[in-house]
């Protein structure tokens, strides 16, 4: 088995007992990444000499933070300064930071080691890493399936012990989604928690950071990390940030579980829907007290969501003109150059994103389907705050299914939207929630989702953990099927 | 409402998007039908509901009015596609 | 300009806010350093930056509505308006579409006599653009992002004014209010006072509005007058010939002094406006307000009055003095200094802005304090030196600056009221002038200023008229 299977704790046991070095670490991460990335295709960049470097430097410097000397892989929409950021994307393929996310800057001084960047769908737009503008990461535990996505390269990178933690972000489930297709552990913090200075925005009104990890006590020591006020960013709220280690009680006696019946019901998988009610029982067995409730507006959710995240992108995106950085494509004139550069550097899914959203905002249209679908995520919230008015969290799958096939749903981008439907009335209400893994459905992760109210991230952790102690065990995926 | 071809077009202009003739076509395709699936929106009555652009109830985020180092010029074109004259360039907007 | 028409224009001003930093990031706002010198990630515009709104820039745009008699929001918000162009490096502007900071206000302007109150729909705050170069030697376009995000208000009016003439008086009026707030510095030759115009006309007696043009890059007062008395004949001459003014988007070209389009309607832009989501809202307390309003300082037309009224200035006197908010400033602290305010304003209206203006120099490079000027004019007033000497006195105090009592001891220009002494010398011009003495005597007043002349010439100046006068008079006879 991988070092870097192993959990934070024990490493940063074995750190402070001089058992293990920082670049004990980073070798272990290294030819992990050698032996597996071939195949798997997490990274778009391993900062090798990087890793080694600061590794020498963390030597012996591992008594702090529990991070500290611990392989990190990052998403490629994260910042960090002096290496490549492309956000999965060619318009950036030339793009060096100037500056380092919030984010990185806390876990540089908290002592984690960057290895490398992460693959992702393109801007975080996709839900299977297919739209990523370099190449497919695949799925660990079949390598014809996708990884998810669009923090795809962080869950597979993590559930193959390439590295020990990594950074996702999420929008409408991109951290959430592929922790459940590749087994892992995903926490979208509640909008707000987390600085999104240094995040290359997607949609700036539901974009979060989280960690991606292999239990629920790392997500808990990265949250630790990464939270709290940032004077950089406007939105970060100046909300107190708990321990969230000593959450992690396994005493959820008591507790009251809603789980919303319009996701448990039609276009759940079977075998989805089975993992999940089984691990409902076991939350029943815990002394949890499990209800079923209703959310009467989620099924409007999806298209609330693709109607105001390609909106905001439409807008994030313009700034890729071929002026400032990134790619240029000469043209006759100014206009031509702009729209060439964009042409070429935007892949399709980015670019029926751009169209959709710049018609949602066009003149005419702005009433009738960006400001309507403002309108409907009220009530999707307000759903969400009468449900938190009795219970503790709210339950149910991550996904509709298991990873899917490459190609599966390439042709029709609405099917691949439907993908997002457990999610994504989540994100919109910008709440916290953590895919942790339930059990496999025919040899393929399911991912529970738990959800909290706002700022609540230590009780979603709380009842993850708990879950996790006495659940389904996975077993280590086998990097097996034919790869593509 | 749907979206014709020429909505499709005008819409790439604005976004600075060139599209080739059977891109238009495609597009124009997927966009119908995701705004068809959008216009499951109008089921709902949203009379008097007040919209959310933000999640967080907040107000009053303010800096001091402080300067903070800028970038040396060097590294402010570090990344330019081209430059010149310690500035940015892009094809000339002055033209007729 | 044809008689059935009147001409209805609006203009849309942006001013400069004087802070320190940018809007929405810590650079420097400083003009004229060199190209790409004042940014960073955020004001450029690179990926993953965010912006953190400046205080200082909220509370001067509150000042500048306050100071327009505007009503401040109880909440505004921000908006991105979103347009491609090589000088806007998120190819969105922050700006603020239908919650400004501050509506409804107006100001007074005068034309030939007449006031005039002209609406103020909207006061907001936006970020301003980068500036374009031509290149020196490629055939390419230059940017530099120094000024990207330097604090703007937009100050729209309503389509109140009549003429180009009542256009540059709003103008004028509006620089003038702005500039007291300290808020900006309204150098339109700078840039940090722009002006966009839109004009249009409409026959005499009609209510509805015609088809406007809108005029960009008015860049002085002289230049606004300009465009928009070509813009008044051309559309007279389009309607007159039976046409219709298409509505447009001209630039003004100065040198060659016509219009220029630069997009018709349908090239009109789309700018998809929506709420700014990395910005949070503004909500704005009576108390903030109140302390807003508290900083204001006196403004031109009130203190204009006021010198009237209180000091019993003449109108011209006033409207001089109130011109700008340093030379009101100087002469409020002359008169607080103890100068009869009347004397104050004649030294000051008269003397010293002749001074600055014969020799093309701003207040602060003379050495004269409100405190000499003070002193100096109570010299004069308790009969120490005459109004004469006193230009004198003044002279050295503009260039040297110093104590008038001393000035005045060191030269030796204190005024002679030996009234023995004056005696003496009075009955010597008589005495060597008797053809004017007789001339007096026959009727000829003018012949008394001769002899008082002569008086100040024996006396170098330092006799006191009053008193010349007035033994004049006992000794030929009044």
């Amino acid at each position: 088995m991988s070092l870097l299977k192993q959990p934070i704790r024990e490493l940063h046991k074995r750190l402070k007992n001089r058992d293990l070095t920082a670049s004990d670490l980073v070798d272990a991460s290294l030819e992990r990444i050698r032996e597996t990335d071939s195949q798997i295709r997490a990274f778009l960049k391993v900062d090798e000499d990087g890793a080694r470097e600061r590794a020498k430097k963390l030597e012996g410097q591992s008594d702090g933070n529990p991070l500290a000397a611990l392989p990190l892989g990052v998403k490629d929409n994260i910042n960090t300064e002096g290496v490549l950021t492309t956000a999965g994307s060619k318009i950036l393929e030339s793009y060096s930071p100037l500056y380092n996310a919030t984010v990185m800057e806390k876990l540089e001084k908290a002592g984690a080691n960057m290895v490398g960047k992460m693959n992702m769908d393109e801007f975080g737009m996709g839900s299977s890493n297919e739209n990523s503008g370099y190449f497919t990461t695949r799925n660990p535990w079949d390598l014809n399936r996708v990884p998810g996505g669009s923090s795809g390269g962080s869950a597979a990178a993590v559930a193959t012990g390439q590295i020990s933690i990594a950074l996702g972000s999420d929008t409408g489930g991109s951290i959430r989604q592929p922790a459940a297709f590749c087994g892992v552990v995903g926490l979208k913090p509640t909008y707000g928690r987390v600085s999104r200075f240094g995040l290359i925005a997607f949609a700036s009104s539901l974009d979060q950071i989280g960690p991606i990890t292999r239990n629920v006590e790392d997500a808990a020591y990265t949250l630790q990390t990464i939270a709290g006020h940032d004077p950089l960013d406007s939105t970060s709220a100046d909300v107190e940030v708990p321990d969230y280690l000593s959450a992690l009680t396994g005493d959820i006696k008591g507790l009251k579980v809603a789980v919303p019946r319009e996701l448990m019901g039609e276009g759940i998988d079977l075998g989805v829907k089975e993992q999940v009610e089984k691990a409902l029982k076991q939350l029943e067995q815990l002394g949890a007290v499990v209800e079923e409730v209703s959310l009467p507006h989620i099924d409007y959710a999806v298209a609330t969501y693709y109607l105001l995240a390609p909106a905001e992108a439409s807008s994030n995106l313009a700034r890729y003109d071929g002026v400032r950085y990134g790619l240029r494509v000469d043209g006759e004139n100014l206009v031509d150059m702009f729209s060439r550069t964009r042409s070429t550097g935007f892949g399709n899914e980015v670019k029926r994103r751009i169209m959709l959203g710049t018609y949602a905002l066009s003149s005419g249209y702005y009433d009738a389907y960006y400001l309507k679908a403002q309108k409907v995520r009220t009530l999707i919230r307000r759903d969400f705050e009468e449900i938190f008015n009795q219970y503790d969290v709210v339950v149910g799958p991550t996904a509709p299914t298991t990873a899917f096939k490459f190609g599966d749903k390439t042709d029709d981008p609405l099917t691949m939207y439907l993908n997002d439907i457990c999610t994504i009335p989540v994100s919109l209400a910008g709440l916290p929630a953590i895919s942790v893994p339930c059990g496999l459905s025919e040899g393929l992760p399911v991912g529970l989702q738990i959800i909290g109210r706002p700022f609540d991230e230590a009780g979603v952790l709380k009842v993850a953990h708990a879950y996790e102690q006495h659940g389904e065990r996975l077993p280590e995926p086998t990097l097996g099927g034919e790869a593509r | 409402m749907a979206i014709s071809k020429e909505q499709v077009e005008h819409v790439a202009r604005l976004a600075r998007l060139q599209l080739t003739e059977e891109e238009a076509q495609v597009y124009t395709s997927q966009l119908n039908d995701i705004l068809k699936f959008a216009e499951k929106l109008n089921e709902l009555d949203t009379e008097g509901v007040e919209p959310t652009s933000h999640v967080l109830p907040m107000a009053n985020v303010l800096r001091e009015d402080e300067n903070r180092p800028s970038l040396d010029r060097d590294k402010a074109l570090a990344n330019a596609p081209e430059q010149a004259e310690g500035m940015f360039q892009v094809p000339d907007v002055f033209e007729e | 300009m044809s008689q059935s028409f009147e001409t209805v224009i609006g203009l849309e001003v942006h001013a400069e806010l004087s802070t320190k930093s940018k809007i929405f990031c810590g650079c420097s706002t400083q003009f004229g350093a060199p190209p790409n010198t004042h940014t960073c990630p955020i004001c450029l515009g690179h990926p993953g930056t965010l912006p953190v709104l400046n205080q200082q820039a909220v509370e001067f745009a509150m000042k500048a509505a306050l100071a327009l008699n505007c009503e401040i929001a109880d909440v505004s918000k921000f908006d991105r308006k979103n347009y491609f162009y090589p000088d806007l490096p998120k190819a969105y502007q922050i700006s603020q579409y239908d919650q400004p900071i501050g509506e409804n206000g107006w100001i007074e302007i005068e034309v030939e006599g007449e006031k005039k109150r002209i609406g103020i729909t909207r006061v907001h705050l936006e970020e301003d653009a980068g500036k374009l170069n031509h290149s020196d030697w490629g055939d390419g376009s230059l940017v530099d992002y120094n000024r990207v995000g330097v604090p703007l208000i937009e100050i729209v009016s309503e389509p109140d004014m009549r003429s180009p003439e009542e256009g540059r008086a709003y103008l004028e009026k509006l620089k003038q209010i702005i500039q007291y707030t300290g808020v900006s510095d309204v150098k339109m030759e700078e840039g940090s006072l722009r002006c966009d115009a839109n004009i249009s006309l409409r026959p005499v007696g009609t209510e509805a509005f015609g088809t406007k043009t809108e005029m960009k890059n008015l860049n002085s007062f002289r230049n606004v007058e300009r465009a928009l008395k070509y813009e008044e004949e051309r559309q007279t001459q389009v309607l007159s010939e039976g046409g219709t003014v298409v509505q447009q988007t001209m630039r003004w070209l100065e040198d060659e002094g016509r219009t220029k389009v630069m997009r018709s309607k349908e090239e009109a832009h789309d700018y998809r406006y929506f709420p700014e989501p990395d910005l949070v809202q503004l909500q704005i307390d009576e108390a903030w307000k109140q302390r807003v309003k508290e900083s204001l300082p006196e403004l031109p037309d009130s203190r204009r009055k006021r010198y009237i009224k209180e000091f019993g200035l003449s109108e011209y006197d006033a409207s001089l003095l109130t011109a700008s908010k340093k030379m009101a400033d100087f002469y409020d602290r002359t008169v607080s200094s103890g100068a009869e305010p009347k004397a104050a304003a004649n030294w000051i209206s008269s003397e010293l802005l002749g001074y600055l203006n014969s020799q093309g120099k701003e207040l602060e490079e003379t050495q004269i304090t409100p405190e000499s000027i003070a002193k100096m004019t109570q010299l004069i007033e308790k009969g120490t030196i005459s109004s004469k000497i006193g230009k004198k006195v003044f002279k050295e105090l503009v260039e040297k600056g110093g104590d008038p009592a001393k000035i005045v001891e060191e030269k030796g220009w204190v005024q002679i009221s030996d009234e023995g002494k004056l005696k003496e010398i009075v009955a010597e011009v008589v005495d060597a002038n008797p053809q004017s003495v007789a001339d007096y005597q026959n009727g000829k007043d003018r012949a008394l200023g001769f002899l008082v002349g002569q008086v100040m010439k024996a006396t170098k100046g330092k006799a006191n008229p009053k008193m010349v006068n007035q033994l004049l008079l006992e000794k030929i006879g009044g």
